[in-house]
């Protein structure tokens, strides 16, 4: 019964700190950049503002172009739901395990590629064929970051891997450290962050993101806009979730461990952002053409961190 | 308890050095190439530091000092200068695509764990663990010496390939005279360094009288 | 004919059909002058594969013993023996599903034919081939109903003769054909021994030294795996698959490639029962370089059937992976988990065969609709066909293995196998598992790459020929047979419990335990192994999935307003209304040709401008090369046409020469023969 009831707490909780996270990023970001920026609720005012205005839609657009952004935000909070942030004790835990995650972010992406094509420019195509290079190389690598955290913990439960580690069969091991960069380069990559795809530029040449969304208007933004959050909220909660699982509470715990749940959560939400922030103020984004070095590297990580389990003889 | 700590993290700082060599092989400019060097010598620096800590040895943290302060800073300095003077191509020309190169990396780092791991079946894990970390460094160093074209990238593999020996050196407990072959390839190292260059000054200006390349300067002309 | 056992209506069923499709293609060739002959025999063929499923069904639902059938017929001191166990069973539904949609769908499809009368008589021929390899207990019945199998698609590939590359991709399909034969007939010799009795039962009795058992499994592989198409054996898919006509190619790519896996099933699985781990391994690797050259080759195609013949490659890769994972584990004894991944492998190559069927369907439509085969000259087909594209959709996000739908159930079942690899103790397993893993994700992610792009430029956007922007949707029949198998994706990634616990009762005799599901957690959840393990359930995933779609609707129409206008689309201020600027399939493709194909394929670009004031069109080259096709298949041609000429020369000996040759071969078989008597 619990577990309904947090399952429920997830499914508000991820989407209402989904558009905070990210303008704290943006935040950082401009203070970084020696700006002052706009203030930490103002992608809740954006969200708020497209959903009011009219969507315009292409004379050549078909019914995957309205039904796109709605999949879309629907798989990212799916997912969302399904990654224990401050409580393991979610009822929806059993119904994914980390590969159907990644198969599930990988369908909001197939109709994001979709309705990017769907009308028939050029930018479209451009945004769709640089997202889905992006994805041929970031899914694996994510999959081997799986295996690795599988062949340790014997599960590819996040619930059950949390569980693991937090019952301390787990010294700090290379392998982890290994599967820990790798997964950093993946989420840079699905979430097109610098150094990646930069989320503010106006060059449509520069876009991959932005490109496959360039039709989009209105509500149907609005969507996007909000599923591209709750998708970074999702990566920085299952890395905190994955790697660094101490103070979240495990099933069976009372109110005040819940407490100290949420606010780790929130704790690591916070160094997660900060981080993301500073790095990206630090770095250049890189080239198109240079994408399959970058996560090529992040596959051979996580192929690595595996073969490194066995010689530390944790497998 | 701490012993596992302790070794958990040396073999943290193995595997810093051990990404430094794949970071070697991932670069396409020179500058970043010499940049990921000095961090490499750093790393290195860092694990001869804990294990002279580890193992109380106090002659390891010379090892450290000279990883520090000929590796990390000269070295790369002396090599950034170079470059810039005698306008040596900026740009890392490679035998082999980054992408194949980095695949074969991982190869050979399996190749290590495969070699190291029945041969050494009746020591500790923690043994085994900072010998293929070595080994692969020294691997991956001889990696980057076949699959670039360019000297100074060359020069800076078989660098790599010495501190994966450095690496080896102190990570086994109780090796003697590590400071003195630090100081030998140290020595090594320099004298290849200035063979080369001034193996390419002299292919350059048809002399290696500094009298007459002084002239080159551009503010004489 | 005797009957060994009772076993209901099935053996009736399955005889009665595969007395019937031969008589149907009699009746194509004598009445093929008449237009309705053709819906008929397409009719008939349905009924037939109705039967063969209902035969298949009813084996798997009451278990009944496998009863066996000798007929009369056969070589001089041998019968032909026909028996239907679990495993045949399945491959009888397997096969006869798409068959009967593929049937359904040629009713309407050969009036678009013009050379349908080179067709129709030999596609009931294909499915009484396909279908009694299924039902064969002896090596003979196996090889001529393989052979009825190879020469029918054969004489359909060929049958649009007048053009070159079908002429082309015949030849090369016949030497592949009789290549695998001729690798097969070894192997079965060996698995008979010297007795001469070439049974399946005395096969199985009869144990193999380790030399013939390496050359049978040896064997084995090249023969069904070239059929399959396994790399590098896989040349004459690309080139055979397009050939047919479409609803042909359905069936050679989903279901013949699988009857060429039941051949290497039977074989390892039964037949042989003893394979090594190490040749598990080798097929692992095989499967992943297949899985991912496949995928390769398919995401540079613009020829939508040899896009999805070359997507054929790579789904036979990973399910090889999967039976390569499962001879590993059984040989070391981890029977559940040999179990889990031969399950892993059947349950792909069912999910294979209907989607598959489905795309080529599709692609049939759209070559009905346009009379175009290429994605440089379609597009915007969605709004025009929405049947077909809503069916293809649906084709192309099952093979993209995503959630609920059926392709992602079986993938994620093989990855559940890969990874519990390392549990077997041997160090080329530890490191070739993790490795073959990357590569399978690596094909997985491609496919789905290569599908939006088929199905993005193919259907989305706007058309890029007249062709395509005067498209009509297709017929009655043809929309049903296509969305009767896009139902057929959802339902079968809706109930995987079921079709599992459906499988153990196939894997049972073959690995000795059957594949367990933890019911730990209820029906709707899939949990091999245990519930700790890992869990999914498609149907928990989608009704939340559609509640969280609904509630997002409902916050926005709430929030904010539903007005919508349709205006031009973004084009920077410079309105061009050419369809010839936006992206095309190789534009799409084009990032990855870069990344992946520089060294692989030899990609290479170039661009040709022309001088300022010089009102020529500047011009863009892609060149790639096939690595395997020069490189081993126009290698071994060179090879033999080397020594053809060496040997031709024997044609033109003088008269005294052939003499000396006779002379020269009884002089040493009396030499052989003294030799022999002495020892």
């Amino acid at each position: 019964m619990t577990a309904i009831l947090w399952q429920l707490v997830q499914v508000v909780l991820a989407l209402a700190t989904a558009p905070l996270v990210t303008g704290y990023v943006r935040f950082v970001k401009a203070r970084l950049n020696g700006r002052r920026g706009p203030s930490v609720l103002q992608p809740y005012r954006d969200l708020y503002r497209l959903v009011q205005k009219e969507a315009v839609v292409a004379h050549s657009a078909s019914w995957i172009f309205h039904a796109a952004p709605y999949v879309v935000f629907a798989s990212a909070w799916l997912a969302a739901c399904l990654i224990p942030t401050f409580t393991t004790n979610i009822f929806l835990a059993p119904a994914a395990d980390l590969i159907a995650l990644v198969a599930l972010l990988a369908v909001g992406r197939f109709w994001l590629a979709l309705a990017g094509m769907d009308v028939g420019t050029a930018f479209g195509g451009i945004g769709a064929s640089r997202e889905m290079l992006i994805a041929s190389l970031a899914e694996p690598a994510m999959l081997m970051v799986t295996f690795s955290l599988s062949l340790v913990s014997g599960t590819t439960q996040p619930a059950q891997i949390i569980a693991f580690v937090l019952g301390g069969n787990v010294g700090i091991e290379v392998s982890l450290g290994l599967a820990l960069a790798a997964m950093v380069m993946v989420a840079i990559a699905e979430n097109g962050r610098i150094p990646i795809d930069n989320p503010s530029t106006h060059l449509e040449l520069t876009m991959v993101h932005e490109a496959m969304v360039l039709e989009y208007s209105g509500r149907h933004l609005a969507m996007i806009e909000a599923a591209a959050m709750v998708k970074l909220t999702l990566y920085m909660a299952l890395i905190a979730c994955l790697f660094a699982p101490w103070g979240m509470a495990q099933p069976g715990a009372d109110f005040p461990a819940i407490a100290i749940g949420m606010a780790s959560f929130m704790l690591k939400l916070f160094v997660l952002a900060s981080g993301l922030a500073l790095f990206e103020t630090a770095i250049a984004k890189m080239r198109v053409f240079r994408y399959a070095d970058f996560l090529g590297g992040a596959l051979l990580l996580g192929l690595l961190a595996t073969i490194f389990l066995y010689v530390s003889e944790a497998v | 308890m701490l012993q596992a700590l302790s070794y958990d993290l040396a073999h943290l700082i193995g595997a810093t050095v051990l990404m430094a060599g794949f970071g070697l092989l991932y670069q396409r400019r020179l500058f970043a190439v010499l940049n990921t060097f000095s961090f490499q010598a750093l790393a290195l620096a860092a694990a001869a530091a804990w294990q002279a800590h580890v193992q109380h040895a106090p002659h390891l943290y010379f090892t450290a000092g000279i990883a520090l302060v000929f590796k990390a800073m000269i070295v790369p300095f002396a090599l950034h200068w170079l470059v810039e003077r005698l306008g040596i191509h900026r740009t890392v020309e490679t035998a082999l695509s980054i992408g194949w190169t980095m695949i074969i990396g991982v190869a050979l780092v399996a190749l290590s764990i495969l070699l190291v791991l029945p041969v050494t079946a009746k020591a500790a894990a923690l043994t085994r663990e900072s010998l293929a970390l070595a080994m692969s460094v020294v691997l991956l160093g001889m990696l980057m010496m076949i699959t670039r074209r360019n000297a100074v990238t060359q020069v800076v593999g078989f660098m790599a390939l010495e501190n994966g020996l450095i690496l080896a050196a102190v990570s086994a407990k109780g090796m003697p005279l590590v400071v003195e072959i630090s100081v030998a390839f140290s020595v090594l190292v320099a004298m290849t360094l200035f063979g080369i260059f001034f193996f390419r000054i002299r292919e350059r200006f048809d002399s290696l009288d500094l009298n007459y390349i002084e002239t080159f300067r551009g503010d004489r002309q | 004919m005797r009957r060994a056992q009772p076993g209901g209506w099935a053996p009736m069923l399955i005889a009665a059909a595969l007395l019937a499709l031969p008589l149907l293609s009699l009746f194509a060739i004598f009445a093929g002058r008449k237009d309705a002959t053709h819906g008929v025999v397409y009719a008939g063929a349905f009924l037939c594969s109705v039967a063969l499923i209902s035969a298949g069904l009813e084996h798997l639902g009451n278990h009944w013993g496998p009863p066996a059938l000798v007929l009369p017929f056969g070589l001089p001191w041998l019968s032909a023996h026909f028996r239907v166990d679990n495993l045949s069973a399945l491959f009888l539904l397997i096969v006869n599903v798409p068959a009967a949609a593929a049937s359904a769908f040629a009713v309407g499809y050969s009036h678009h034919l013009p050379e349908r009368r080179r067709v129709t008589p030999f596609y009931p021929m294909f499915l009484f081939g396909m279908n009694a390899v299924l039902v064969a207990d002896d090596a003979f019945v196996f090889l001529v109903a393989w052979e009825f199998m190879s020469l029918a698609s054969w004489l359909m590939v060929l049958a649009d003769h007048r053009s070159s590359v079908n002429r082309k991709a015949a030849m090369v399909y016949l030497t592949m054909a009789v290549f695998g034969t001729f690798c097969l007939l070894p192997a079965f010799g060996l698995l008979a021994g010297g007795g001469g009795d070439y049974t399946f039962a005395s096969m199985r009795l009869h144990s193999l030294g380790p030399l013939a058992g390496a050359l049978v499994v040896l064997l084995a592989l090249m023969g069904a795996g070239s059929k399959a198409g396994l790399v590098p054996l896989h040349a004459w898919l690309p080139l055979a698959h397009p050939a047919a006509p479409s609803h042909v190619s359905a069936l050679m790519s989903g279901v013949m490639t699988k009857v060429a896996l039941y051949g290497l099933i039977r074989i390892l699985f039964d037949l042989h029962g003893h394979v090594g781990w190490q040749w598990g391994a080798a097929m692992m690797v095989v499967g992943g370089i297949s899985a991912v050259m496949g995928v390769l080759y398919a995401v540079m195609q613009d020829d939508v059937k040899t896009l999805l013949a070359y997507s054929t490659v790579e789904n036979v890769g990973i399910v090889v992976i999967g039976l390569g994972l499962a001879i590993a584990f059984k040989d070391d004894g981890e029977k559940s988990l040999a179990a889990l991944a031969l399950v892993a492998g059947l349950y792909h190559m069912i999910n294979h065969a209907v989607f598959k069927s489905l795309l080529f369907l599709g692609a049939g439509s759209v070559i009905a609709a346009t009379g175009q085969r290429s994605l440089a000259a379609l597009g915007g087909l969605l709004k025009r066909m929405p049947w077909t594209g809503a069916a293809f959709l649906m084709g192309a996000a099952a093979i993209s293995a995503l959630p609920p739908l059926n392709g992602f159930v079986s993938e994620w079942l093989v990855l559940q196998s890969l990874f519990k690899g390392p549990a077997v103790p041997h160090w080329a397993m530890k490191f070739g598992v993790p490795v073959v893993g990357a590569l399978f994700a690596l094909a997985a992610a491609l496919a789905g790459t290569c599908f939006v792009r088929c199905f993005g430029i193919g259907f989305l956007g706007r058309p890029r020929s007249v062709e395509a922007a005067e498209a009509t949707d297709v017929t009655f029949g043809m929309r049903w047979s296509m969305a009767a198998l896009a139902g057929l994706c959802v339902v079968l990634g809706a109930i995987p419990v079921r079709i599992t616990d459906a499988l153990s009762v196939v894997v049972q005799p073959l690995i000795g335990t059957g594949f367990a599901v933890s019911s730990d957690l209820g029906w709707p959840f899939l949990s091999p192994v245990s519930n700790t393990r890992g869990s999914y359930s498609g149907t928990v995933l989608v009704m939340v999935g559609l509640s969280l779609f609904g509630i997002a609707i409902a916050l926005v129409h709430r929030l904010g307003t539903r007005a919508t206008r349709a205006a031009d689309s973004w084009d920077c201020g410079t309105p061009e209304d050419n369809p010839a600027t936006q992206y095309t399939g190789q534009s799409f493709a084009q990032p990855l040709r870069r990344s992946f194909g520089a060294t692989i394929f030899r990609a290479r670009e170039s661009v040709v401008m022309p001088q300022p004031g010089d009102d020529s069109p500047a011009r863009h080259k892609a060149t790639m090369i096939d690595p395997i096709w020069t490189g081993l298949y126009e290698r071994l041609a060179r090879v033999v046409d080397a020594v053809a000429e060496r040997v031709n020369r024997m044609q033109y000996l003088t008269v005294r020469r052939y003499l000396l040759m006779m002379f020269c071969t009884l002089v040493f078989l009396l030499l052989v023969v003294a030799v022999r008597q002495q020892q």
